[in-house]
């Protein structure tokens, strides 16, 4: 008794010191533990991107039901609000908010910004040039744009920089908003302040929003006659999703949990009759959940969402130890005894297969994987250590469950029937091997979106927003590093070139720089001293108007502008404010410290991909250095792609430790066969019929083969001892049905990653355990 | 230095209005009025027509001339492609306003020119004969008889009377012959028409 007491004792402190820790535990559910902990130069942008780049940071919000003239005015009344409040940065709807703004910031500051200010501009060949394409313009339609303005900018500079700035993607309009193509819904484009890694001060934005658009019904219902609104607001955009992951990641593991403990229990108290054997048999499961939270939260620090739901599952598994150790068992302590002789070496086996399996994972360079594979570890260590040294002590001395030996000789009869089923089981393994042969190359998804927690409806109504705003989706891009502000303009100024050439050759239709907003200094020097003295410039003028239809005297302004403007403090930053592109240039130009990078992603030609090849060329053949074009979706393809490969190269690792492990046991290729046999059938079915049903496997399906090779292995190893008794097969059933119910309900969830651990699993211990029947040593008495 | 506002407007006013008027090829009742005009216009089908037109302006010593030729489709869809003084298109589609011009394009919509959204809306509503509709932005005056009528066409909106004092609109019978603009700041532009007879 004494050494129970110390193993009680022992188990107190260590329940206490786990709770302790998750009491502290910080809880994610963003994307980022399924990126690289060590990353390349080009996976880090990549990642700074879908953690913080512009794109995170974007919401789009439409506006459905009532109609369109309702939409409108709910649209322009919720952009009102928003504009007042400082945690949005930028609310487009379509109404001309900016335009004046922008307008006024790219004339007054024309002289300094645009690329056609040059020495030769102001020759009176230059100045007849230009004045006399602006007249020529005059006569156009686009003329009317310029004729209030040729007195100031005879030369067409404003004319220049809004045709680097027009653009052919706008949303539709209707009733002075964006709507969408088919008008039935109002759009907005909502920038936020925070960044979009930081979720709580989004999920805060997207309170907002929904705020803001419920007042604005309000305020709609005083003015109109209608009694009620029916519109409704939806919203989507990488932060909305991370929020709505997180909400939906905590409200499902938890009630995950709560049903998987019911069902799980109902089943347990079913057999047992027996409240305190209940009780006891979930005291090693509560445990090993609450240690592989702890040791998760020490070792990285926070716990991802996924692995929590991954734990609510592994409650099933766990809860086997406990059933094995009472059903297995007779009443008593001598009986115990024996069965720590008789069962603990094959279920130590079992526990020692599964941490094979899952040790694999502990060395991947993506968090989460890792964290999955140190939770089920440590979860189940302790629940088996538990059920092993600390359970029996807690055994009340008058401890006994329902007798169970009318279900055991019925199954002990089914088993023998079983056998049977031999080669048509062999014919379906077989069947299951072409199919997963000829399929080989379609069975893993490469998609790294798929790794997504993002539902697919959800994925469905971004992606039509994105289609009715005609947002970009931004694939190429060029990205400068520097160490100044300074350096990156001149690199991007540098590109810019280059990029224009790229243009001509039809290679790309456009390029945004941030440069092309704010200058660098250098070269807004360059185009101040490019404009000559007043006088200079006064007689240069009248040359050029010689043979022109225009009075010199009348260009007054422009002498006066451009003699200003010769003068004009250099433009920063802060001059862009109030202006739409102040918003362009805060996701093109990035600081991270003393680092800055500048972003000139790049636009295709209509029904042509861009040859990165070609432009990667020409940046080699210019020679700037710090300089790459990236293809985002090659690099996270490619990112995705070494994830998987390395997911699965670990996998075969584990594999092949736990062939060995157990050739290791049994010292006969025989003995492992018989074992390894019904868990590669099961693990080949399940892949087949995923396949089949058109699944394509992400890296939650492989952890859900590992899981079935894990749990599966107990049945197998149970089923090459020499005797199988009824209780044997009894402990089995409820083990094998408690892993069932536990990664059963995941298949019900709508978070896709912990769907697919459930889909995988369930049917998969189910076959593990019938292959293991079906291919067991003949047991004839 | 001041700011200026870019404005694509007068254009359009001209434009739209040559366009939405131009295609007409029913003869009009003997009691000539705003209603039967409308409703003849309203079934205005794909057509063709040359034009030359001056812009006269204050700035300038001499009037800018240019010439070229005009298209409707119907319901949305108008183009004016200028061939002198240089190779020029202008297509409005929806509403997105292109314009092409020395190998480069200029993309706007008329969400860049507010005003001229509720305009070009309104003469579409001309398009499909809807009267209402163009009364919401005009005042609409018919002077003249069935062989020499001229529609005048003055703003209502405050914005667009800057702009735009009014436009007129002559032409005998079903035939439109010439749109006149006359700007708020004095400058003026005249259009010629002629319109290019469908070959069966």
């Amino acid at each position: 008794m004494r050494s129970g007491n110390v193993a009680i004792i022992a188990w107190l402190l260590f329940l206490l010191i786990c709770i302790a820790i998750v009491s502290r535990t910080q809880f994610t559910t963003d994307l980022s533990a399924f990126l690289p902990q060590t990353p390349t130069a080009e996976q880090q942008l990549l990642m700074d991107q879908i953690k913080d780049g512009l794109a995170s940071r974007l919401i789009l919000v439409g506006i459905e039901g009532d109609n369109a003239e309702t939409r409108a005015q709910l649209s322009k009344l919720t952009a009102q609000r928003l504009r007042s409040n400082p945690a949005f940065i930028a609310v487009n709807n379509g109404e001309s908010i900016f335009t004046e703004n922008d307008q006024a910031f790219l004339f007054n500051n024309r002289y300094l910004l645009s690329p056609t200010v040059t020495k030769e501009r102001f020759t009176p060949q230059g100045l007849h040039d230009a004045i006399s394409e602006s007249i020529t313009l005059l006569a156009s339609p686009a003329g009317l744009m310029i004729k209030n303005m040729l007195p100031q900018d005879p030369t067409g500079e404003m004319m220049q920089l809004l045709t680097q700035m027009s653009h052919e993607r706008q949303p539709e309009l209707n009733e002075g908003v964006w709507v969408s193509k088919n008008g039935d819904r109002a759009l907005m484009l909502v920038q936020t302040k925070a960044l979009g890694s930081d979720t709580d001060a989004q999920q805060r934005a997207i309170l907002s929003i929904q705020q803001a658009f419920n007042a604005a019904k309000v305020d709609m219902l005083k003015i109109t006659s209608d009694s009620k609104l029916n519109a409704k607001l939806v919203m989507t955009g990488p932060s909305v999703f991370t929020v709505n992951a997180r909400d939906s990641i905590k409200k499902q593991v938890f009630r995950l949990s709560v049903i998987g403990i019911l069902l799980i229990s109902t089943l347990l108290l079913l057999v047992y009759r027996s409240f305190t054997a209940l009780v006891l048999g979930l005291l090693p499961v509560l445990t090993g959940a609450l240690a592989g939270i702890a040791i998760v939260s020490i070792t990285f620090g926070m716990i991802h969402g996924i692995t929590l739901g991954f734990g609510t599952a592994l409650i099933g598994e766990a809860i086997d130890y406990s059933i094995y150790l009472f059903v297995q068992s007779e009443s008593g302590k001598a009986s115990q005894q024996d069965w720590m002789k008789r069962f603990w070496p094959t279920i130590r086996l079992g526990v020692m297969t599964s941490i094979c399996g899952f040790a694999s994972l502990l060395f991947s360079g993506f968090p989460g994987l890792a964290q999955l594979g140190l939770y089920a570890i440590s979860g189940l260590v302790t629940a088996a250590i538990v059920t092993r040294f600390v359970l029996p002590h807690l055994l009340p001395s008058s401890f006994h469950i329902h007798d169970m030996s009318v279900i055991g000789e019925y199954l002990s009869k089914k088993v023998k029937q079983a056998q049977l089923l031999f080669w048509p089981a062999i014919a379906l393994l077989i069947f299951a091997c072409l199919i997963v042969l000829s399929q080989r190359n379609e069975i893993w998804s490469k998609n790294i979106a798929s790794l997504s927690p993002v539902s697919q409806a959800d994925i469905a109504l971004d992606t039509q927003l994105r289609a009715d705003v005609g947002a970009p989706d931004v694939r190429y891009m060029v990205v400068v590093s520097a160490n100044n502000m300074e350096s990156a303009l001149q690199a991007s100024e540098q590109v810019s070139a280059l990029l224009q050439l790229q243009i001509d050759d039809e290679n790309i239709a456009n390029y945004e720089s941030p440069s092309r907003y704010l200058p660098s200094k250098q070269t807004q020097h360059a185009r101040q001293d490019s404009i000559p003295n007043a006088t200079s410039l006064s007689n240069n003028l009248v040359q050029a108007l010689i043979d022109l239809p225009i009075q010199p005297e009348k260009l007054a302004p422009f002498i006066q502008d451009a003699s200003e403007a010769k003068d004009q403090p250099l433009l920063q930053t802060t001059d862009l404010k109030d202006t739409s592109m102040a918003m362009a240039l805060e996701g093109l130009l990035l600081n991270r410290g003393s680092k800055w990078n500048a972003l000139l992603p790049l636009t295709a030609l209509k029904d042509k991909e861009i040859n990165a090849s070609k432009i990667r060329q020409a940046l080699l053949a210019a020679q700037l250095n710090n300089v790459v074009i990236i293809d985002l979706k090659t690099e996270s393809d490619k990112l995705y792609a070494s994830y998987m490969q390395e997911a699965i190269s670990y996998s075969l690792i584990g594999l092949a430790t736990i062939i060995t492990l157990l050739m290791f046991v049994f010292k006969s290729i025989p003995q492992l066969l018989r074992v390894i046999l019904p868990l590669a059938a099961a693990v080949l079915s399940v892949t087949a019929a995923l396949t089949i049903l058109g699944h394509q496997l992400i890296i939650l399906h492989l952890v859900g083969l590992l899981l079935v090779v894990a749990v599966g292995s107990n049945y197998a190893l149970f089923f090459n001892q020499s005797s199988l008794s009824a209780r044997t097969l009894t402990s089995m059933l409820f083990a094998n049905l408690t892993t069932v119910i536990g990664f059963g309900i995941l298949a019900f969830s709508n978070v896709t990653i912990l769907q697919a651990l459930g889909i995988t699993v369930a049917p998969g211990v189910i076959l593990a355990l019938l292959y293991s029947i079906i291919f067991a040593k003949k047991h004839d008495a | 230095m001041h700011t200026v506002t870019i404005r694509l407007s007068h254009f359009f006013i001209a434009a739209t209005f040559a366009f939405s008027l131009l295609f007409t090829s029913h003869s009009l009742a003997e009691t000539f009025n705003i209603q039967q005009l409308m409703q003849s216009l309203a079934k205005a089908k794909p057509h063709h027509a040359r034009f030359t037109e001056k812009k006269y302006f204050a700035l300038l010593d001499e009037p800018v001339e240019s010439s070229g030729e005009l298209f409707f489709v119907a319901p949305d869809q108008l183009e004016k492609r200028t061939l002198l003084p240089q190779a020029e298109t202008l297509l409005v589609n929806g509403n997105k306003i292109l314009i092409e011009r020395s190998n480069k394009t200029y993309y706007f919509t008329t969400q860049n020119l507010p005003e001229l959204g509720v305009l070009i809306n309104s003469i579409r509503g001309t398009l499909a004969g809807n009267q209402s509709a163009l009364e919401r932005s005009f005042q609409l005056k018919l002077t003249g008889n069935n062989d020499d009528w001229k529609l005048q066409l003055t703003p209502t909106n405050e914005k667009i009377q800057k702009l735009i004092k009014y436009i007129h609109i002559a032409g005998h019978q079903s035939q439109i012959e010439s749109i006149e603009v006359f700007q708020f700041d004095g400058d003026r532009s005249y259009m010629l028409i002629q319109p290019v007879k469908q070959t069966q």
